[in-house]
């Protein structure tokens, strides 16, 4: 593992299997009464958020507790570009208070990359701007992998706005190191220029890519897309581009259907397709995301390779 | 003044084609004489054995922050930047705060440059009021002030309406003046970050595609072509601008060319850093670009090397990219990147080099006693550079009052060892030399 995890790029398959590994040990470890371990007693970790994203908070929030170690949580909406503090004094002034790990969500692309310049603690990419987010990434490949025995081949279409997500850049780069077959599915307008070049199918037609696909991964579409020209209408877009019943159905009895959330009901996804009890892993996702974290924050801050569960180490020394 | 003998350098005079080893005698601040073994008793020999001597550089395209962001540079510490990267003359563009939009900015600029005496200044004036694109300035009375512009942009906004280009390119022509432009179609760069490809998908930044370019530049010589007017187009970064000129020059269009040291070296690979030192409008293309702009200065179709010197300060430059301004620094660097990155590769000769550093610059705008020829009688404005010096960039030994230069650590061959203003040295053996000493 690298010190820092700036982008789902930078993890080998043995890494992936690693923290997936790790993750579902602790996963039992923590399903129980007491879901605290002390593994990371003594150490602190900051969640730097620039943007506001209380569900992704929490859930680092969750992981860091899970494991023992101090969280602060560290808000500064508007950041620099809107005059505060700069980036770089916040990151001093976290080293300075000791911290061992930063979380940061941020709305500029590569801020990430910009602070681990700044930094000695570990630094963690929790989603920056329209370009990574890669813990999201690791949680749906756990996810996956409760489904299917491999990634191997594995059918995954990733639906909607490509151009400006960092969950599918995340998700590309992670599949396509396990060795899945990716297929992104969108219209023209909201996918990046030389997508082609990215080593993955492309395709404009939902339809035509559903039958085909073990796990659609649903993307969110921001509503004020359809005003800068990317989409005529948000009905338009919802007919050619939306996952409904309909749709479902088309897909292999074996599918499953994600989110990375939060989700437009009625746009991307339909409801009944959202809450599906067979088909969708949803919530599931979001209890994954806990445990992946953990398992990430436990690598990233030393802990050993966990070979069994139960035989964690106390504490991981400093 | 003791006259200065420059004994045995290689006077490379593209102005008037002279390639060989000459002595040149500088005297009451004119050349008075150019030729091979000259003696002239009483004055200071200076030895230019293996070195070069040609006329002093001249930039079209820079950015001394005075008045306004003195915090970046200020025309003393740009001027000092300028003498020691050769240059004999720069025109300070006009996005200064106040905006050089009327004639007492450009001629405080030009005077304050004059008291400084480290390099000539030819300031560029605005197009507009304000350079917001909307009603032509007063150009006729910047052309008539002390400054006597003869050049006029808007600088990082490009003149947006066609109409309005079309009108300055006809009454610029009153004062056989020049509209220079920026080409950029604001609606297709909207929060650009990079040049839109490959990597700025990856990377998941906004791109500018060479097609915002590319269309301004075709409009522009259309308007050009229309008019009759003299234009000027800034920094070149796209294969498909260069195509357009070479195309327009062939057809005659009085069309001229720049393109910056950053965009014949770097491509947007670099941006993978997120570093903003290397962000910069236009930004660092595609590596096809780069060599269509190598190809454009070694056929002519881009005139000058012109710097497009941005200083920036620390704190506006360590921030996130997307909230940094762009701009690069670059008058240090130009010749060694001239002579590293196109001369050794074989794009172009060290006498064509020269040519798009003098001769060439002085060809898009009135540089008068710049760019050559090294004949008697001439303004001795002379630079003498040892092109096999090694040296490393390293920002914080630059003149400028910014760091922001995209090489740092870079090692390049070909130093300024000797700059002359007027008959006058500003640098001598790679030092300043301070007016009045």
């Amino acid at each position: 593992m690298n010190k820092h995890l700036l982008s789902a790029g930078d993890l080998t398959a043995g890494d992936i299997r690693l923290v997936l590994d790790t993750a579902g040990h602790l996963a039992k470890l923590t399903d129980r009464a007491i879901k605290k371990v002390p593994t990371l007693r003594g150490r602190t970790v900051c969640n730097l958020f620039f943007e506001d994203s209380t569900r992704t908070r929490i859930s680092f929030e969750l992981a860091a507790k899970r494991l023992s170690a101090d969280v602060i949580n560290f808000t500064a909406k508007g950041s620099s570009v809107s005059k505060g503090e700069s980036l770089k004094d916040t990151a001093i002034t976290l080293e300075a208070m000791g911290v061992d790990a930063i979380v940061i969500r941020h709305p500029a692309s590569g801020a990430p990359v910009r602070l681990a310049n700044w930094v000695k603690a570990h630094v963690v990419n929790a989603g920056d701007g329209t370009h990574e987010h890669p813990t999201q990434a690791l949680l749906d490949l756990y996810t996956m992998r409760q489904h299917f025995p491999s990634f191997d081949g594995l059918r995954v279409a990733i639906v909607g706005d490509v151009l400006h997500s960092r969950v599918a850049r995340s998700n590309v780069l992670a599949l396509k190191t396990m060795g899945a077959e990716v297929t992104l599915v969108a219209p023209p307008t909201l996918l990046p220029t030389s997508v082609d070049q990215w080593g993955v199918g492309v395709s404009y037609d939902l339809d035509a890519v559903l039958p085909k696909t073990d796990v659609v991964m649903m993307l969110r579409i921001q509503l004020e897309r359809q005003s800068a020209g990317f989409f005529p209408s948000v009905r338009e877009y919802a007919r050619l581009y939306g996952l409904d019943a309909r749709r479902l159905d088309a897909m292999p009895d074996s599918s499953i259907v994600m989110h990375p959330g939060p989700m437009n009901r009625g746009v991307e996804i339909a409801a009944e397709v959202a809450d599906s009890i067979e088909r969708s892993v949803i919530a599931s996702q979001v209890s994954n995301g806990i445990h992946v974290r953990m398992g990430l924050l436990y690598l990233l801050l030393g802990g050993p390779a966990v070979t069994e569960p139960g035989r964690l180490p106390e504490e991981v020394p400093a | 003044m003791k006259p200065i003998l420059l004994k045995g350098g290689r006077l490379v005079d593209p102005a008037s084609g002279h390639d060989a080893v000459a002595d040149v005698l500088v005297r009451d601040g004119i050349v008075a004489e150019a030729g091979a073994g000259l003696d002239a008793t009483g004055a200071e020999v200076v030895d230019c054995d293996r070195l070069v001597v040609s006329p002093g550089f001249a930039d079209l395209h820079v950015h001394l922050r005075e008045p306004g962001r003195e915090d970046a540079e200020t025309i003393e510490t740009g001027s000092m930047a300028a003498a020691l990267g050769g240059y004999t003359a720069v025109c300070p563009m006009p996005n200064t705060d106040p905006p050089a939009d009327n004639a007492g900015v450009v001629e405080m600029v030009a005077a304050r440059g004059r008291e400084i005496g480290l390099v000539e200044l030819f300031p560029v004036g605005a197009v507009t009021v304000a350079r917001a694109g909307e009603q032509l300035a007063e150009l006729g009375a910047m052309a008539r002030s002390a400054a006597a512009v003869d050049t006029f942009s808007d600088d990082g906004n490009p003149i947006r309406e066609a109409r309005l280009l079309r009108r300055a390119l006809e009454y610029a022509r009153a004062f056989d003046a020049v509209i220079a432009d920026h080409c950029e179609d604001h609606s297709l760069t909207e929060g650009a970050q990079m040049h839109e490809g490959e990597l700025s998908g990856l990377l998941g930044l906004r791109g500018w595609p060479a097609a915002a370019e590319d269309m301004v530049v075709a409009r522009d010589l259309m308007l050009a072509e229309l008019t009759g007017g003299r234009l000027h187009l800034c920094h070149l970064s796209t294969a498909g601008a260069v195509e357009l000129v070479r195309a327009a020059k062939a057809r005659g269009v009085r069309v001229t060319a720049e393109a910056a040291p950053h965009h014949f070296t770097l491509t947007d690979a670099a941006l993978a850093s997120y570093d903003p030192v290397f962000k910069v409008n236009p930004p660092l293309r595609g590596k096809a670009d780069v060599e269509a702009v190598r190809q454009g200065l070694a056929d002519g179709t881009i005139d000058a090397i012109a710097t497009d010197h941005a200083p920036h300060t620390r704190e506006d430059k360590e921030v996130e990219l997307a909230a940094a301004p762009p701009g690069m620094l670059g008058l240090q660097t130009a010749l060694g990147l001239a002579i590293t990155e196109l001369v050794e590769p074989g794009w172009l000769t060290l006498p064509q080099a020269i040519e798009r550093l003098t001769a060439g610059p002085a060809r898009c705008r009135r540089l008068p006693g710049h760019g050559g020829p090294v004949t008697a009688g001439a303004p001795a404005n002379l630079t003498v550079f040892d092109p096999a010096a090694t040296w490393t960039v390293r920002g914080a030994e630059l003149a400028s009052r910014s760091r922001n230069t995209p090489f740092e650590g870079r090692e390049l061959h070909g130093r300024v060892v000797h700059t002359i203003l007027r008959g006058r040295p500003t640098v001598r053996d790679g030092q300043l030399v301070e007016a009045g000493s």
